[in-house]
């Protein structure tokens, strides 16, 4: 009887494995230098990305449609009826680089969903069990929802030049404005994370990144200088990061007045602090 | 921390060899190398071969829930060590230690030689993990997920597409490899986590549930590559499940966690032929251990139900044989069926088995 149970673990390994070659399998990689896995990682997570893109491009189209609303809709309106002081620039102009840095950040502010996502699906259980310190981890997805803000900001710069704004095709600058949308989506990729990281459910997380998105928005100057706003709303304006970026993305864009140095100090500080915070979070959606 | 700290020579002598050493049932391996000998002697690693995983007094609590309530076991290297218990019982938990994901709070778990909680890196680059839930990515490739895992493991370029190309023949997927992964059936997407995990290399396998929600014949298949795999690689496989047919079928040794206690532990002979003796025992009215018989790998002294000590030779079977499910009602006493599991808990195998359809 204690013999019975010996047969069908003989039987059991002939199939599979067909050809048998596992050479490779049996030789475990060589790790990288640590100060590589950081830009190893963020390519890692942004090729996964683009293949995403490329299977599925659904995505792309459907989140084309709000932008291009607010340009063709609200942008031709107040164009016409002039009511916001945008300095002799036409509003449309005025208003493409703030939709461009308000689609970047919806689609940034996702990133949340997607990590809880990620963890009730085991994806994210898989990936922290890989040789990948979690800060590695955190900012190879927030530059992955950079490089997928990326290719938004391009929709609506194109879009926005089908109706005429007159935006730079100065490469360098077109390069710092690919810079400033990646930066700002790292951040606010980041916040959503974090939020992530305390509320722990897809449930709660859609609420508040439903209540956050439109406050951020309006709370910034992409639809109105700073100027016209109430004191309040300035200062909360000012420590808005979505100002900087919209601020600079004008800048670069449309050639008017900004503060370029100050904007990029501050994304990339917002930025860095947001992943430092993401990471140090995360361990709670690990448990 | 992320130095690559083991050159590991040495790694498939004994183990390796074609000839499934490793299935032999009978305790004492032939090939000393690889196996050490069957005594318990739970020396935390020492000296020459360190375990595959040391557990000593691991304990981990969610808020009151002690989900893992001193756990001491030892796995050997080239061994499939199974994990079983029910719902809830700390399988889970005790693997999310092993693995680093949950930090140690109290104990000391090692993978081959390796502080768990202090050499988190060196740890997870010794092993290949696949979780509970189908944890592929819908939205890519079989080949683009497993390409994911060699990056992620540092693979470098020029050997990626070959190392890739292996570890999907190796789970027999290479024809599905173009393909989106939410096209895969249930038991293929589990051999597709597999080949995630093999990419890499593992020395250790961690397997939580791999046949969770799969037909009977998906389960034997992924049994077959795990079978295949690890005959061929010689890796140590630790499985937590709560089959415990599969675990008599395809495990060397198995532990039964209750409450997060390990109730028992050895080869489901030993168990099971532990529970005929005490079960012959209780009949004839005699005292339940007997002096004189070689104690296979005895549970820890710490839980409660370690008398498993078997007091006669397996041999004659004067009433059914029993099963280890029957060995498991018999070390986990009462309590068995109900509060089984916490919500979560019940709430993701609801979902494995819905996805999986």
């Amino acid at each position: 009887m204690s013999e019975a149970p010996a047969a069908p673990h003989t039987a059991s390994a002939e199939p599979a494995t067909g050809a048998g070659r596992l050479d490779l399998l049996l030789v475990p990689p060589r790790a990288r230098a640590g100060w590589q896995v950081l830009p190893a990682r963020v390519v890692a997570m942004c090729v996964v990305e683009l293949q995403k893109l490329r299977h599925d491009r659904t995505e792309l189209y459907t989140r084309a449609v709000q932008p291009a609303l607010w340009l063709l809709i609200f942008g031709e309106t107040f164009t016409r009826i002039k009511a916001i002081p945008t300095g002799g620039t036409p509003y449309i102009d005025f208003l493409a680089p703030g939709i461009i840095a308000q689609s970047a950040m919806f689609i940034a502010i996702f990133y949340g969903i997607m990590i809880i996502w990620e963890r009730d699906a085991g994806i994210l259980t898989k990936l922290l069990v890989t040789p990948t310190p979690r800060a590695a981890l955190i900012a190879g997805k927030s530059f992955a929802a950079g490089v997928k803000a990326l290719i938004q900001a391009v929709v609506v710069i194109v879009f926005a030049a089908l109706l005429g704004v007159a935006m730079t095709w100065n490469p360098l600058r077109l390069l710092a404005v690919a810079v400033a949308v990646v930066l700002g989506s790292a951040f606010f990729s980041c916040l959503s994370m974090s939020i992530a990281g305390i509320v722990l459910t897809r449930d709660r997380l859609m609420g508040i990144g439903q209540a956050i998105t439109m406050p951020l928005f309006f709370a910034s100057n992409a639809l109105y200088p700073v100027s016209v706003m109430p004191g309040w709303l300035q200062t909360v304006s000012k420590i808005n990061p979505l100002s900087y970026q919209v601020d600079a993305l004008r800048g670069l864009l449309l050639g008017t007045h900004a503060h370029l140095a100050l904007d990029f100090t501050v994304l990339t500080a917002a930025a860095a602090l947001g992943i430092a915070a993401a990471a140090s979070l995360l361990g709670r959606l690990a448990r | 921390m992320t130095s690559d700290d083991e050159g590991r020579p040495g790694r498939l002598p004994g183990a390796a060899g074609p000839g499934r050493a490793p299935f032999a049932h009978r305790a004492p391996a032939p090939d000393a190398t690889a196996h050490r000998a069957p005594a318990p002697a739970p020396d935390a690693g020492s000296a020459s071969a360190p375990d595959a995983v040391t557990c000593r007094g691991l304990r981990y609590a969610f808020g009151e829930t002690r989900a893992v309530d001193g756990v001491d076991l030892s796995v050997r290297p080239g061994e499939v060590f199974g994990l079983l218990g029910p719902n809830g019982a700390g399988k889970t938990t005790a693997i999310r230690c092993i693995t680093t994901l949950l930090s140690v709070p109290a104990g000391m778990v090692r993978v081959f030689g390796h502080d768990a909680a202090k050499e988190r890196m060196a740890v997870r680059r010794l092993l290949g993990y696949v979780p509970q839930q189908l944890s592929a990515d819908a939205g890519l490739t079989g080949r683009e997920n497993v390409a994911l895992f060699a990056r992620v493991f540092d693979v470098p370029r020029r050997e990626r597409a070959a190392r890739v190309a292996q570890a999907l023949a190796a789970v027999g997927l290479t024809d599905a490899a173009g393909r989106l992964a939410n096209t895969y059936s249930g038991g293929m997407v589990r051999r597709l986590e597999l080949a995630q995990a093999l990419v890499s290399a593992p020395r250790l396998l961690m397997l939580d549930e791999p046949t969770i929600g799969l037909d009977p014949i998906a389960r034997t298949s992924v049994w077959e590559h795990i079978n295949a795999v690890r005959a061929a690689t010689g890796m140590t496989v630790l499985v937590t499940t709560h089959y415990m047919d599969e675990a008599d079928q395809y495990c060397d040794r198995v532990a039964l966690m209750h409450h997060g206690r390990i109730r028992a532990l050895g080869t489901p002979d030993e168990l099971r032929a532990a529970l005929s003796a005490r079960r012959r025992a209780a009949r004839t009215a005699a005292p339940p251990t007997a002096p004189g018989t070689p104690t296979p790998t005895p549970a820890p002294a710490a839980s409660p139900a370690s008398a498993v000590s078997p007091s006669a030779a397996p041999s004659r079977s004067s009433d059914a044989a029993p099963t280890l499910e029957d060995v498991f009602r018999d070390v986990a006493g009462s309590g068995l069926d109900e509060q089984s599991g916490d919500f979560r808990d019940v709430r993701s195998t609801r979902r494995t088995a819905h996805r999986v359809g």
